[in-house]
């Protein structure tokens, strides 16, 4: 195997990690908000303050979520992975 | 409150011409750019992040997003809003899994990378089946919508709207291709997004800007019941399966993934979903405003006594706070975005006829490009007529569940395939072809066994299967099956073009030949 392979290698599984564990952490906040919806409805029908209550908080929280995670992964892309691809293509490791 | 809407509108009308000459303008100005196939199915691949990003928006964001769950918040409150974030969960997943990777390994069709190291021939045939089977029930949906849709706004029969909606359409795809379909996607998306963000503004405007008077206000005068939730989901089992649908379906929409090869490269790709996914989550912000707007400001009664579906939410929503001008505008808008995503929809199915079928498995690779660009065009007119004689057809059907059907096909057939095919050595030729296969007709088979058509269609007591949903049970069934057949018939081509995969995935096309 040659170096450029190992470095590749190391690149992927680290992308893969990364990728995996973020879509996880995607799927728990929005399958749990789909639990609490489905069967904690009085509780997300508390209001907090007029108007607010917990489910229409927690559902833009999602989004939220959303948002953070992407912005997670594009940080470590545009540095981290980017840098990686220009190290292997320009030297081969 | 007396409406007019349904009775020809001059602002309505006035709006929606603006609307088809620019965007057959631009199809004028994109035909004479579309030379070659990849002008043809991938805009030359000229797209920038921000341009491809608001275009994914529009290719996403379809009449049922703005008119339907505008209505459903303003008929049944919080309830609505679940549909809002689901819609939504599923960006994060294409940006982690799909974009990057797609940019990189494949040209025109997301097969293309489903088949990259197997066998071409086996895993076209049933990759372009899952992408027309989900092409098929979301342009019937969207088709069918249009026709009512246009029917109430503009007060024109079903069939001419139908007709209308087929032959602009086909005329942006046909001439235009990917470039004007692009730019057609861009325009809607700016005008549905300035429109509900000017809607939303003029109701805050009522309220002293503060979004939490409105619910206060809704809670107050329709009972708290409003801000939590109802009846809708009633049963976890059937959430969780909607859920895994929109969520994974998200990233296996054949139409949202040819997007992703009209961007010069892997970090515009990722760029565009950044730009997609903000814009997407603030329009479903948005439609909590707007929802619990018309809610107050129009009231559930005088919502469904113009339809009973509380689509017209939204319509009815602009012209109390806008007039009849603002009820024209946000009546194109309406329009427009019917018009752009059905386009796109043509232009992919178009995409798996002619690259997948004919060009790769008919004449196994070797058709000359004049005569791939003539398959093409043929495929665009034939996907064309066919989405105008769907609509005709299903006239007057329940079509809502489509979509949802279209997604969890989406989410079955397509994704383990590109993720497996993407992620794991041991993914073999017939693994991709059962996991799709098996993946398309569970889906289908389940629907049809489902109470959704047991019950509310065919009116049937009871039904064999318990789930709305097929997508908590064909999900993990297409991934297990393409893991087992794997296993079964190892491929040692395929392997070992995996490290080749690997290479171009990361550096890029470009790196093949060093």
């Amino acid at each position: 195997m040659s170096e450029k392979q190992r470095a590749l290698e190391v690149l992927a599984a680290a992308q893969w990690k990364l990728a995996l564990r973020l879509t996880a952490a995607m799927m728990a906040v929005y399958f749990g908000f789909i639990l609490l919806v489905a069967w904690a409805k009085p509780l997300l029908g508390r209001q907090l303050v007029p108007g607010l209550s917990l489910g229409i908080l927690l559902g833009a929280l999602v989004i939220v979520t959303a948002w953070i995670l992407i912005w997670i992964y594009v940080r470590w892309a545009n540095s981290h992975y980017d840098a990686t691809v220009t190290r292997i293509r320009e030297t081969g490791r | 409150m007396s409406s007019s809407l349904g009775s020809p509108n001059v602002a309505a009308i006035f709006f929606f011409f603006l609307f088809v000459s620019a965007t057959l303008a631009i199809t004028y100005w994109a035909a004479r750019r579309t030379r070659s196939l990849e002008h043809f199915y991938a805009a030359g691949r000229s797209v920038t992040g921000l341009q491809n990003g608001l275009a994914l928006a529009g290719d996403y964001m379809s009449a049922a997003s703005f008119l339907g769950i505008a209505g459903l918040v303003a008929l049944s409150g919080f309830d609505g809003l679940i549909y809002s974030i689901g819609f939504l969960v599923g960006w994060p997943v294409v940006m982690f899994l799909i974009a990057e990777p797609l940019r990189n390994l494949g040209r025109y069709t997301f097969s293309d990378v489903v088949a990259y190291r197997l066998r071409q021939t086996p895993v076209r045939i049933a990759a372009a089946i899952g992408t027309l089977a989900v092409v098929t029930f979301y342009l019937i949906a969207q088709m069918v919508g249009a026709g009512n849709l246009i029917k109430l706004l503009f007060g024109i029969p079903y069939e001419w709207a139908i007709v209308i909606v087929g032959a602009v359409m086909m005329a942006y795809v046909l001439f235009g291709g990917m470039l004007a379909t692009t730019w057609v996607q861009i325009v809607k998306a700016v005008l549905l997004l300035g429109g509900a963000f000017m809607l939303a503004m003029m109701v805050l405007l009522r309220l002293s800007m503060n979004p939490l008077a409105l619910f206060a206000t809704a809670s107050e005068r329709f009972g708290a019941q409003v801000l939590a939730p109802g009846q809708l989901v009633a049963d976890p089992l059937d959430a969780l399966s909607l859920g895994i649908a929109l969520m994974l379906g998200t990233a296996g929409l054949p139409h949202i993934l040819m997007r992703f090869y009209t961007v010069p490269d892997a970090k515009t790709a990722r760029s565009s979903v950044s730009y997609a996914t903000a814009f997407i989550g603030f329009f479903y912000l948005l439609t909590f405003i707007l929802g619990f707007g018309a809610m107050v400001i129009v009231g559930p009664d005088a919502i469904k006594a113009v339809d009973k579906g509380g689509n017209m939410a939204a319509p009815l929503l602009a012209e109390a706070v806008g007039g009849e001008g603002f009820l024209g505008f946000i009546a194109a808008v309406a329009f427009a975005t019917i018009l752009a995503v059905v386009a796109g929809l043509t232009l992919s199915g178009a995409a798996a006829l002619s690259h997948d079928l004919w060009v790769n498995v008919v004449r196994a690779g070797k058709a000359p490009e004049h005569e791939q660009f003539v398959v093409a065009r043929v495929a665009a007119v034939v996907g064309g007529l066919v989405s105008v004689a769907l609509g005709i057809v299903f006239k007057g059907q329940n079509v809502a569940y489509m979509v949802g059907l279209a997604f969890a096909i989406a989410a079955s057939a397509n994704f383990p395939a590109l993720v497996l095919s993407v992620f794991w050595r041991p993914f073999t030729t017939r693994g991709a072809q059962a996991s799709m296969l098996v993946g398309t007709f569970s889906a289908l088979v389940l629907i049809f066994l489902s109470p959704t058509i047991q019950i509310s269609v065919l009116g049937h007591a009871t039904a064999p299967f318990p789930l709305r949903n097929p997508g908590l049970v064909t999900i993990p069934l297409s991934f297990l099956v393409g893991m087992v057949v794997s296993l079964l018939t190892k491929e040692s081509d395929a392997a070992a073009r995996f490290d080749v995969m690997q290479h171009r995935l990361h550096l890029g096309p470009e790196a093949d030949q060093v």
